[in-house]
């Protein structure tokens, strides 16, 4: 018999203790940190659960082992294809296999007299209910009308054609030929849609083939971001939620007793006691650290048009996660927008105002840096101090203009922290009118940055303490 | 409480006045058979603290709670040294006892001032500690907490180590407004509470405001769901949920239309900006769906 987990993996000892070992490694891969207590945790608290309920085997194991809400959606997308793979495997093993003539002849007989426009009337109505049940087995159905035979044999590739053969976008609908009008199309219930034709392909691939497809780290599947400028918001908001949980824990461990600030009456009274009662040595409340004051400078020019949208969709969630936090846009002229951000809740109508009254009105439409960091530096610079943090979004194109670095480097100096995000690849940087270079080495970091990926790398950076300057 | 399944904690809780959901109710259970703390993230009004006061409830234990703050230290949450009597015990007895009498003396429990952490360890009887939002104290707190949360013992310099008499059910909650540490999470079993689905929300207002009509009482949870499905600085609570229950029925509302929603609409919504665009967004809808209706 073929050994279905392919020539290189080893499937271990039978039983459920090595399954979970074997789900645990999983997670370790996509780095959820478990821990050896943890697994421990996990049998102990499998002891008490009865194990053939799925959802509570299900909760018992994530209480114990999925720590975070980011663990948890890794949980989840793993212990789903984990299992299904197991089961499975277990299933290629013993020779069980739905293809034989009951259901495959059905389906297949099915498929010839099948009506696209009602598959899809029909899917479309699961997808607003947000039925899963009725979702796979029109999955399962629309494979069988068009997914065997002509397959490509890649999952991935054969999940789109099936979506796109069915016509299914997310968004907004055209009108049907009689002039009905159609509810949009949820996106995350079309991904759904999509996992379960994902799902229903690959259980039908194991079987045709039997034998697993390796498994693929998830980073590849599910987990991607998306990487083109257009960001959907909710990704930008969870990297920048990330960030702001980041930055509440910086700084904490430079703190300590030894910072004097005022007497605490109370422990040097407690001190006092061993020198007999005379408070020989004071001892001194530690001091309370200071909000982190965030000043962010956005580009808006033409330049950087396709950036911009995300960089004011990063904009936009700073907002909401800090309170003390000044926004500025430049194109010539540099204009204060922390208050349309603070009165406006809804993107679509920031962009638009900011655009419209953001105030940088210009002549030319060309940045002019320079000139950005003079009026920048007589404006806000007497509110920096080294508690403040400032953020450049930008490419640091002049456009031929005087740089005026002397004057950015003047900034960098009564700031605390200048970080640098350019939304250009690096490879582009200080190629043509970019002048990143003379900018970056007052920076205490400068990244590329046009995805939420490397949103998250910024974070990350910040967040470790390391500038990254090269 | 019977704690023999998750279906009995879970009615237990019930009874008391919290409809768990069902992780919260398998959390709840295997936090009294494994004996582990339980921390708590979700967003703010989902019933985090409520959790921990419907477990002391419901197993007939004394809730303990220490409420978490910038710069909370050990000798607000742990204990501390009652520094004046001691002095006068100096004071008073500097001039027969001898040195070390007194030092023995001074360092014993009598001088010891207990605060909610050590009160829960030291209770003859067992007893729920709630950790209140262990978010807002610094890193520094949370390591002092780690030989509680996984020994339940206290070690006291001058005076030994002082271990838990009985058991207790640790409930910490956190918003999420920081990361907690590895060490402190790696002792706990998780558990995340959202916001409820609309059938249970429904319940829980039905189960504290029994007088509401049961299709308004659905209408209302609907509302509260549009009203939380907008980007708000301050989406409404479950708390918010049954004071907007509340208010209706005192106001005699039979259905909630757009003038009924204007008025009550701050009950639910705390914000300036958040109550301009609830008002444009959910009022404007209500507007629509109900007249046809009525």
């Amino acid at each position: 018999m073929a050994n279905p987990y392919g020539p290189k993996a080893d499937p271990g000892p039978p039983g459920l203790a090595a399954k979970l070992l074997g789900f645990c490694e999983e997670l370790r891969g996509e780095g959820v940190a478990v821990g050896t207590s943890e697994i421990l945790d996990a049998f102990a608290a499998l002891e008490h659960v009865p194990w053939t309920s799925q959802a509570d085997f299900r909760e018992a194991l994530a209480t114990t082992i999925a720590k975070s809400q980011d663990d948890r959606r890794v949980f989840e997308l793993l212990f789903d294809r984990y299992f299904f793979r197991a089961a499975e495997a277990e299933a290629v093993m013993r020779e069980i296999g739905e293809r034989g003539e009951g259901e495959g002849g059905e389906a297949g007989a099915a498929s010839e007299r099948l009506d696209i426009d009602e598959l899809r009337e029909q899917i479309r109505e699961a997808m607003m209910a947000g039925d899963e049940d009725a979702m796979r087995d029109l999955a399962r159905l629309a494979i069988a009308a068009f997914g065997r035979g002509e397959g490509s044999g890649v999952v991935g590739v054969d999940v789109q054609r099936i979506r796109r053969t069915l016509g299914l976008t997310a968004g907004n609908q055209p009108p049907t030929e009689d002039g009905q009008e159609l509810p949009p199309i949820d996106r995350s219930q079309l991904n759904k849609f999509e996992r379960h034709l994902r799902r229903e392909l690959e259980r039908d691939l194991i079987e045709r083939t039997e034998t697993l497809p390796p498994s693929r780290p998830l980073a590849e599947l599910d987990r991607a971001l998306p990487t083109s400028p257009t960001q959907d918001l909710a990704a930008v908001h969870r990297a920048v939620g990330q960030m702001k949980r980041r930055l509440a824990t910086l700084g904490h461990e430079q703190r300590g007793r030894k910072q004097a600030g005022h007497v605490d009456v109370r422990r040097t009274m407690r001190a006092s006691l061993e020198t007999g009662g005379v408070p020989l040595r004071l001892k001194f409340r530690p001091k309370r650290p200071r909000r982190p004051e965030i000043y962010v400078l956005c580009d808006v020019s033409t330049s950087v048009t396709s950036a911009s949208v995300f960089f004011l969709s990063v904009l936009h969630a700073l907002h909401d996660s800090f309170r003390k936090l000044r926004s500025f846009v430049f194109i010539e002229r540099i204009s204060e927008v922390t208050d349309v951000f603070e009165h406006e809740r809804d993107f679509a109508v920031v962009a638009q105002k900011i655009s419209s009254e953001g105030g940088v009105a210009d002549i030319s439409g060309y940045t002019d840096y320079g000139r950005v960091w003079l009026e920048f530096l007589t404006e806000i610079s007497d509110e920096l101090d080294p508690r403040s943090t400032v953020i450049v979004l930008g490419d640091a194109r002049t456009n031929g203009r005087e740089p005026h670095a002397e004057v950015f480097a003047q900034i960098a100096e009564r700031a605390g922290r200048l970080f640098w995000l350019n939304p250009e690849p690096k490879l582009y940087w200080n190629y043509g009118d970019s002048v990143m270079a003379a900018y970056e080495r007052y920076c205490d970091g400068a990244f590329e940055c046009w995805t939420t990926r490397h949103l998250e790398n910024f974070v990350n950076v910040v967040a470790g303490g390391t500038p990254v300057t090269e | 409480m019977a704690d023999n399944s998750v279906n009995e904690v879970k009615d237990a809780l019930a009874e008391v006045g919290y409809l768990a959901d069902e992780p919260a109710a398998l959390v709840s259970f295997l936090a009294q058979k494994l004996g582990k703390p339980v921390l708590v993230e979700g967003p703010a009004g989902v019933g985090k603290t409520e959790l921990a006061k419907a477990l002391s409830r419901a197993t007939g234990r004394e809730l303990v709670r220490l409420q978490c703050y910038e710069g909370l230290d050990e000798a607000k949450a742990m204990y501390e040294w009652n520094y004046r009597k001691q002095l006068l015990r100096i004071q008073s007895g500097g001039a027969e006892g001898s040195w070390s009498e007194v030092q023995d003396d001074i360092f014993g429990e009598e001088f010891l001032l207990t605060r909610p952490l050590m009160q829960a360890i030291a209770s003859p009887e067992p007893v729920v500690l709630l950790i209140d939002e262990i978010d807002k104290t610094d890193q520094e707190f949370e390591a002092m907490l780690l030989e509680l949360l996984s020994d339940f013992q206290i070690t006291i310099p001058e005076l030994g180590r002082i271990e838990a008499k009985t058991m207790p059910i640790v409930v910490l909650t956190s918003n999420d407004s920081r990361e907690l540490t590895e060490a402190l999470k790696r002792r706990c079993l998780y558990l995340w509470l959202d916001y409820p689905a609309v059938e249970r929300e429904m319940e829980i207002v039905r189960l504290h405001a029994p007088e509401l009509d049961e299709t308004l009482a659905r209408r209302l949870v609907e509302v509260v769901g549009m009203v939380r499905a907008l980007d708000l600085k301050k989406p409404p609570s479950i708390a918010e949920s049954i004071d907007w229950a509340r208010t209706l029925l005192l106001m005699g509302a039979e259905d909630i239309d757009r003038e009924t929603f204007n008025q009550s609409m701050s009950i639910l919504v705390k914000h300036r900006t958040d109550i301009d665009l609830v008002a444009e967004r959910v009022g404007m809808k209500l507007g629509e769906s109900v007249r046809p209706q009525g």
